[in-house]
């Protein structure tokens, strides 16, 4: 479904991107991990077209696309077919949390109000926010907003998601609920590309996981392959220093 | 020294000072500030949206309009104009030149105000299929003049006293007819300090407001303070 060849980025003398393949198919959950630094966070960037690559391509839906001719019309086409959910949340600050879910569907979409509204509601609702529709960012605390960007995610029914770093601003405690919540999506059959450190979520959700370092693809594989039978000796070597966190 | 005469004259001239207040400053102020608002806000986004050429345009206007006095542009757009065929009536040269000049400090304070927008707000427009302008007008305008309100409110209270600069170019707001009672009864310390307490009463009105208006826009869901 989404196939990226050979992308690079640089950013003047750093290659955060030196050269990088990926293969997502409808239905996969990846994860994609590796030390800070590595380029994981800049790839994902790269494919939502937030960073601008300096070459590649994209495949999408078997559409191909060079990463540095697209043009803003196909950029914008791309992304009524995903979402991204960002480290931060970037929910809209001046906007409810279901204002926040319907923005996308009304002013872009040219959804009817109310159809977009049931639509906000049952997202909010499916990610446990049901009590919580006229509540402003401010408001909420970092796993309720994550979970309402997760709302505004899949209520556009995109055909993939991505997240960066989907819990790595939150509290420990909060960090639960934001992934049960990605479990769940991943059950249903969410195609999902997920930048994560969290090695639980890898092993136990994701299919797939691609490790990186220094903007190069180290290994990549089943999860069940790569945790249980890491190939590359520099996995190896990460995977025992994360040891703790899987336990 | 407060005499019965002083105490009348004062009662008198209230009424005298305060009606082209009401018709004359607060107007002008009103008209000029709106104006300066929509000036500031397309200066600022240029600006900020880094368009070419505009923006260009945009730091020369407000170099200009920042660097020299209210009082020489005043005159350079009412006497100054005339010598080139531009005749122009006192109070629309007047609500030119607080428009201009007010829009050149206000884009400054707006353009701040977008650039104190978290980026990510931009980048979550776009990923949820929203234009640039559509992001720009439906979530990062509307956040940018909310941090933008208090700097904004203060230059409109600034503003209100500026306008007594228009006296110089013969418009008879407050300031004008307050001196011309002064040069009638010969009583400036009176009246310059009633015409300062109308302003007083004009400033504190807009303050009020200006809290008013905070409060409301509090109900973001942002904590006062």
């Amino acid at each position: 479904m989404l196939q990226i060849l050979d992308i690079k980025k640089s950013f003047g003398d750093l290659h955060v991107l030196r050269g990088v393949d990926l293969d997502v198919e409808q239905g996969d959950v990846v994860a994609i991990i590796g030390p800070s630094g590595s380029g994981k966070t800049t790839l994902l960037r790269c494919i939502n077209f937030l960073e601008k690559a300096d070459s590649g391509t994209l495949i999408f839906d078997n559409e191909k696309f060079e990463f540095d001719k697209i043009t803003k019309k196909e950029i914008a086409r791309l992304r009524r077919k995903t979402a991204f959910v960002f480290q931060n949340y970037n929910l809209f600050l001046n906007k409810t949390a279901l204002q926040n879910v319907t923005e996308g569907l009304i002013v872009a979409r040219k959804m009817h109000k109310a159809e977009a509204i049931e639509i906000g509601k049952k997202a909010l609702d499916k990610v446990g926010l049901s009590d919580r529709y006229d509540y402003y960012p401010s408001q909420l605390s970092g796993g309720q907003q994550q979970r309402v960007a997760i709302a505004r995610a899949i209520a556009t029914n995109p055909e993939i998601i991505f997240f960066d770093e989907p819990t790595s601003a939150l509290d420990p405690e909060l960090t639960g609920e934001v992934l049960s919540v990605m479990r769940d999506l991943a059950n249903e059959g969410m195609t999902m590309l997920v930048v994560t450190h969290e090695m639980g979520f890898a092993r136990t959700v994701s299919n797939k996981v691609i490790f990186m370092e220094d903007g190069v693809i180290v290994e990549q594989g089943s999860s069940k392959e790569f945790f249980e039978n890491p190939k590359e000796e520099r996995t190896k070597a990460f995977l025992r220093t994360i040891q703790g966190d899987m336990d | 020294m407060f005499s019965g005469r002083l105490w009348e004259l004062f009662i008198d001239s209230f009424p005298k000072i305060l009606i082209p207040g009401l018709t004359v400053t607060i107007p002008l102020t009103v008209i000029s500030f709106t104006f300066a608002l929509i000036i500031a806000v397309i200066m600022a986004l240029v600006q900020f949206a880094n368009v070419k050429v505009l923006k260009q345009i945009a730091r020369f206007y407000i170099w200009i309009f920042r660097g020299t006095p209210l009082l020489v542009q005043l005159f350079v757009v009412f006497f100054g104009l005339s010598r080139v065929g531009i005749l122009l009536d006192p109070f629309p040269a007047a609500v030119i030149v607080f428009s201009l000049n007010e829009g050149a400090y206000c884009a400054e304070t707006i353009r701040a105000a977008l650039e104190s927008v978290p980026k990510g707000q931009l980048e979550a427009g776009q990923c949820v299929g929203l234009t640039y302008l559509q992001t720009i007008f439906r979530i990062v305008l509307p956040q940018a003049m909310r941090t933008a309100f208090p700097p904004l409110s203060n230059s409109l209270i600034s503003m209100v006293k500026d306008t007594s600069l228009a006296a110089n170019i013969t418009v008879t707001e407050m300031f004008m007819v307050t001196q011309r009672i002064v040069a009638r009864t010969y009583e400036p310390l009176l009246l310059y300090l009633e015409v300062g307490l109308i302003y007083l009463i004009f400033s504190t009105v807009l303050t009020w407001v200006q809290r008013f208006g905070e409060k409301k826009l509090a109900s973001y869901g942002h904590k006062e303070g």
